[in-house]
């Protein structure tokens, strides 16, 4: 069972626009990681779609670059589009 | 109201008052749980009374057929809780064992309602006897490996797939509620065997054999699937139930599909009129041993509530 490769689970739930990460599995290929993410991450009727990926498949930032990736961006707040105000019926903002 | 919520349940109730717990885990408009929401009642808005022209006994012991098959089916695919070979197959099982146990709920109600003696769902489940109970052989023998539930699950949706899909043009309209809601369920059932069957049928030599194995000892059930009590006879020819005996041919078609994709030999067939002893009631010992695991809780502490 732990030999078999580890794939990522994201659920896309009924409101929601984007899928989110609810977890992890082991599954012999991409069908059956699907089913068992199926069968074991949308039994509360939480999800609409759902998207599998092994987990060797994602890159991913490490820990130690976490300053040089994210620091840079702490002091910017002119980035931020904070001097307008937001239509009140503008969804998703 | 959308339809999905016409039905009151407890934390819609809640919700309407003002500073409930439940409104601030609910971003939207929806009084659930923020996460997993929008249950559906299967009957909602469904007409409950006997169709005009059905005799209420026979619907009765139809909705008693099609419900015990769920709840014996179900059954069998609990008692694999705890020995499935891996996690993940232990909860598909569980999953599909509870989609069962929700159709028998749902027929078994119908066939209380119909019947009209004041039983509910629990006391048919509980209460009766094997031989009032009128399910099909198929689902009462015992468990063996993983081959065997695979082989077995195969036949079984495949041929309640075809049964409910003719179902749901029925003219009783709860019958008809409850095959539309069961099509989804089963033709998942029937596609995770399906895979399965196929996995193992086309595996390595050893799979092959146990699945080979598994569907032998599984086909001599099939037959009485089709053969045609006399109760299904009278309402198939009221457009109330599906003819058994028409579902051959899909089922047939499926499965062929399957074993060629597997490798698979399907195993002779015994020719000759087939009796639907199952739904007359006729069982074997299976059943009695599996009734008394069932029922002993409910016959210990009768009318207890948990």
């Amino acid at each position: 069972m732990t030999d078999l490769p580890l794939y990522e689970v994201f659920v896309r739930s009924k409101r929601g626009l984007n899928h989110v990460h609810v977890g992890s599995l082991r599954a012999a290929d991409d069908e059956t990681a699907l089913r068992h993410a199926r069968d074991l991450y949308t039994r509360r009727n939480e999800g609409v779609s759902i998207w599998v990926v092994r987990s060797d498949h994602i890159a991913a930032t490490s820990p130690d670059e976490k300053d040089p990736f994210f620091a840079p961006s702490a002091d910017k707040v002119y980035r931020h589009p904070t001097f307008y105000a937001i239509p009140g019926d503008v969804p998703h903002m | 109201m959308s339809p999905e919520r016409a039905t009151e349940h407890p934390a819609a109730a809640a919700a309407a008052e003002p500073g409930n717990a439940y409104e601030a885990l609910n971003e939207g408009d929806d009084p659930r749980w923020a996460y997993g929401t929008g249950f559906a009642d299967p009957l909602a808005g469904v007409d409950t009374r006997v169709p005009s022209g059905v005799d209420a006994a026979d619907l009765a012991g139809y909705c008693l057929m099609l419900g015990d098959d769920a709840l014996v089916m179900s059954h069998r695919l609990q008692e694999w809780c705890t020995r499935a070979p891996e996690l993940e197959e232990e909860v598909a099982l569980a999953n599909i064992a509870l989609d069962l146990l929700g159709q028998a709920r749902l027929l078994l109600s119908r066939a209380g309602a119909a019947e009209g003696a004041g039983r509910d769902e629990d006391a048919l489940a509980y209460l009766r006897d094997p031989g009032g109970f009128r399910n099909v052989r198929l689902v009462e023998a015992e468990n063996g490996d993983f081959g065997h539930a695979m082989a077995r699950l195969l036949v079984f949706a495949a041929w309640r797939l075809a049964l409910l899909d003719r179902l749901a043009g029925s003219r009783d309209p709860v019958l008809a509620a409850v095959a539309a809601k069961g099509v989804k369920e089963v033709a998942y059932h029937r596609d995770y065997a399906a895979g399965w069957v196929v996995r193992l049928g086309d595996g390595t030599a050893y799979s092959r054999e146990r699945m080979a194995a598994g569907l032998a000892a599984v086909w001599p059930l099939v037959p009485e699937l089709f053969a045609r009590h006399e109760v299904e006879a009278r309402l198939a020819a009221a457009g109330v139930a599906a003819d058994p005996a028409g579902l051959r041919a899909e089922f047939d078609q499926v499965l062929d599909q399957v074993l060629t994709a597997a490798t698979l030999a399907r195993p002779p067939e015994r020719p000759g009129p087939v009796r639907a002893a199952g739904r007359a009631g006729e069982h074997t010992p299976a059943l009695a041993t599996l009734l008394a695991e069932l029922q002993s809780v409910a016959r210990a502490h009768p009318g207890a509530a948990w």
